[in-house]
């Protein structure tokens, strides 16, 4: 089963940094504080933390999916 | 080079050709079955509105929708600025594309055609009403016609979508892709006018015919709009698998010595003018070496004018064009656009040729649609290929053409 | 001795409700502002607004709970459920009631905010600017306490900072693409034509 992964939805997303704050080992922000998602498939252990910023951005635009099957 | 296709018939300059030559010249148009997608499969067909998207393979990705019926758009915005081939299709054979929308329709089960064109190409426009006007009562039924606005981004394809459903033309976040939910919902196939055009010509004249255009592995032809330092700028159309100097040796040749090709113009990429000519017309091959045919646009830079100087004017269009929905595109490509301004002027900050190339490695995928991809792919090439100018303009604040043209 | 615990208890509920409920103000409104530095992350200020509106749901229940139960009240359920329902100081407990009905939508919604989308979770979320005043007038009216001065100087504390978070709220610009999106929105097109 392959790993879930992160989805910013670039259009909602207005640069609060919740989530890279959350998930800095996934997530990192760019000069202008906008998330670059370095790494989208969420490593086992980092699953809870990915959950918490999911939930924690303001706008709803982080969103974590189920990889397609293979 | 077997002869044109869809340039073939009377001279371009004669403007449309009616429904009578069309059809006394290429004979009824085929009925459009389900089984048209396994001839487009064979075939090898691939979209020309700058993606070289397998055709078959999106109309079935339409054709396996259950439920609603689909919609077919066909789009004419052509969004870049440097193409005129869109247009001038449309101007000249608006039967062609007519008929490959609506086989596009008949083979897809589609209730309504939609021609998009760009409210600013009037005489395209003009003549797909009149070309309509001279079909059946029933095909007439199932087109209507919508005007694009005269945005870079309307010609994308969710955009596109967009702009019919609620009057927006700005992209929207994929998925849900237009072959699953575009126009009310419905599955909708967005195809380029040049490619339907092709449809056409292979529903009469079959996939081995069309393959026979061609080269192995990349069959048919092209239309291309050679632009920039040509004895005779214009839309030409070429076999693919040909070289990219013979397309310029048919626009008349050389006018100047040649810098550098723009090739799939401000969405594609430069390419050294040594290095351009043995190019050949392949879509997965030029990808697979870092090219881009796109929308089919050759323009050649001559020597005398500066590569920076081009990508700074371009990279500064691209920027104003951005949608603006988008944290990275509208902050990424202003500071790009900027930073390659300064050092075209020879005013750059010390790290900008660092940033330049930082900021477009972050650029990719971070967009809801390709935009940002696209400008960064236009700044990675230019400095691929005006490499050494660059570090001259960004060290010694001058340009290193103008003063190999005054030497 | 039962009932005046019972009292007590209702009117500390009651202090310590409007003293958290002024905090979840200040923080939502800090949090809009993207307040936040190297000691303070963002997501704190996020964070601490929900628990802090959770810790004051639980203590509003204990504030209404106590004083319905209370013999000496005479204040039936009906008073705490429908506002201006009680014919005991009418007016001030129905503000506290209505404060309380706009409580419980707020927090609804935002515990579905995922199933319901964020245009109607905004929606009631901007209720949060009538609830809070009704409960602080709720205090000055029916308040068993208003008038002293540790009461009085509380209040002020309280008001005087949702007003301060207020002021850095509006001060803040508001998002970088918040005008183009709007005008997007609106299908007005922005930037230059091709």
């Amino acid at each position: 089963m392959d790993a879930p992964r992160l989805r910013v939805d670039p259009i909602r997303c207005d640069g609060h940094g919740l989530c890279a704050e959350l998930l800095p080992e996934l997530i990192r922000l760019d000069d202008w504080g906008y998330p670059i998602v370095e790494t989208a498939a969420v490593p086992g252990h980092l699953a809870a933390h990915a959950r918490r910023a999911v939930a924690a951005c303001p706008l709803q635009a982080l969103r974590l999916e189920a990889s397609p099957a293979r | 080079m077997t002869g044109p296709s869809l340039l073939a018939g009377p001279d371009l300059r004669a403007g449309m050709e009616s429904a009578a030559g069309h059809l006394s010249r290429l004979g009824p148009l085929p009925p459009g079955a389900a089984s048209l997608i396994d001839v487009l499969e064979r075939s090898g067909l691939r979209g020309r509105g700058g993606a070289a998207f397998p055709v078959a393979r999106k109309w079935r990705a339409v054709a396996e929708r259950r439920g609603a019926r689909p919609v077919v758009l066909v789009n004419g915005a052509e969004g870049e600025p440097l193409s005129r081939k869109d247009r001038v299709l449309m101007e000249t054979r608006p039967h062609l594309v007519l008929d490959g929308a609506l086989l596009a329709a008949g083979a897809l089960g589609a209730g309504e055609v939609l021609l998009y064109v760009g409210a600013e190409h009037a005489a395209a426009a003009t003549a797909l009403g009149r070309a309509l006007a001279e079909r059946p009562e029933a095909e007439r039924r199932r087109v209507r016609t919508v005007a694009a606005p005269p945005r870079y981004v309307a010609g994308e394809e969710s955009a596109a979508v967009r702009f019919v459903n609620d009057g927006v033309a700005l992209p929207t976040v994929t998925p849900p892709r237009p072959s699953e939910r575009g126009v009310g919902g419905r599955p909708t196939l967005v195809q380029n006018v040049e490619t339907l055009a092709h449809v056409a010509m292979v529903a009469r004249f079959g996939d081995a015919w069309f393959r026979g255009l061609g080269a192995p592995g990349t069959p048919g032809t092209a239309l291309l709009t050679v632009t920039g330092a040509v004895a005779r700028p214009g839309v030409l159309e070429v076999a693919q698998g040909s070289a990219l100097g013979d397309a310029v040796a048919a626009a008349g040749g050389l006018s100047d010595r040649a810098g550098a090709v723009l090739l799939g113009g401000y969405f594609g990429g430069w390419v050294g003018a040594e290095e351009a000519w043995g190019l050949r017309l392949d879509a997965p091959g030029l990808r697979s070496a870092g090219h881009s045919l796109g929308c089919g646009v050759v323009a050649v830079l001559p020597g005398h004018r500066c590569g920076v100087v081009e990508t700074a004017r371009i990279l500064t269009h691209l920027a104003g064009q951005s949608a603006r929905q988008c944290g990275p595109c509208v902050f990424g490509l202003a500071a790009i656009a900027g930073a390659v301004q300064r050092i075209a002027a020879g005013t750059a900050e010390a790290d900008d040729l660092e940033r330049v190339r930082r900021w477009s490695g972050e650029l990719r995928g971070r967009g809801a649609c390709a935009h940002p991809d696209g400008a960064a792919g236009l700044l990675l090439s230019a400095l691929r290929t005006f490499g050494d100018d660059f570090l001259h303009h960004h060290r010694h604040g001058g340009c290193a053409v103008a003063t190999r043209e005054a030497a | 001795m039962n009932d005046t615990l019972l009292w007590y208890t209702a009117r500390g509920a009651g202090v310590v409700s409007m003293l958290l409920l002024s905090g979840v103000l200040a923080l939502g409104m800090l949090a809009r502002a993207r307040v936040g530095g190297r000691g303070w992350p963002r997501f704190l200020t996020a964070a601490l607004h929900r628990d802090l509106a959770l810790m004051s749901l639980v203590f509003l229940a204990l504030h209404i709970v106590t004083a319905v139960v209370d013999p000496f009240t005479h204040l039936g359920l009906v008073a705490a459920a429908v506002p201006f329902g009680s014919s005991y100081r009418t007016l001030w407990l129905g503000l506290g009631t209505v404060s309380l009905e706009l409580m419980l939508a707020i927090s609804a919604t935002s515990l579905v905010r995922g199933l319901i989308g964020r245009r109607a979770w905004r929606a009631v979320h901007w209720l949060a600017y009538a609830c809070w005043p009704l409960a602080i007038v709720h205090g000055l009216g029916t308040g068993t306490d208003a008038g002293s001065l540790w009461m009085d100087s509380l209040t002020v504390v309280c008001v005087a900072g949702v007003v301060a978070a207020l002021v850095v709220r509006l001060l803040t610009p508001g998002d970088p693409l918040a005008r183009d999106k709007r005008a997007a929105a609106s299908g007005v097109a922005t930037g230059a034509p091709r």
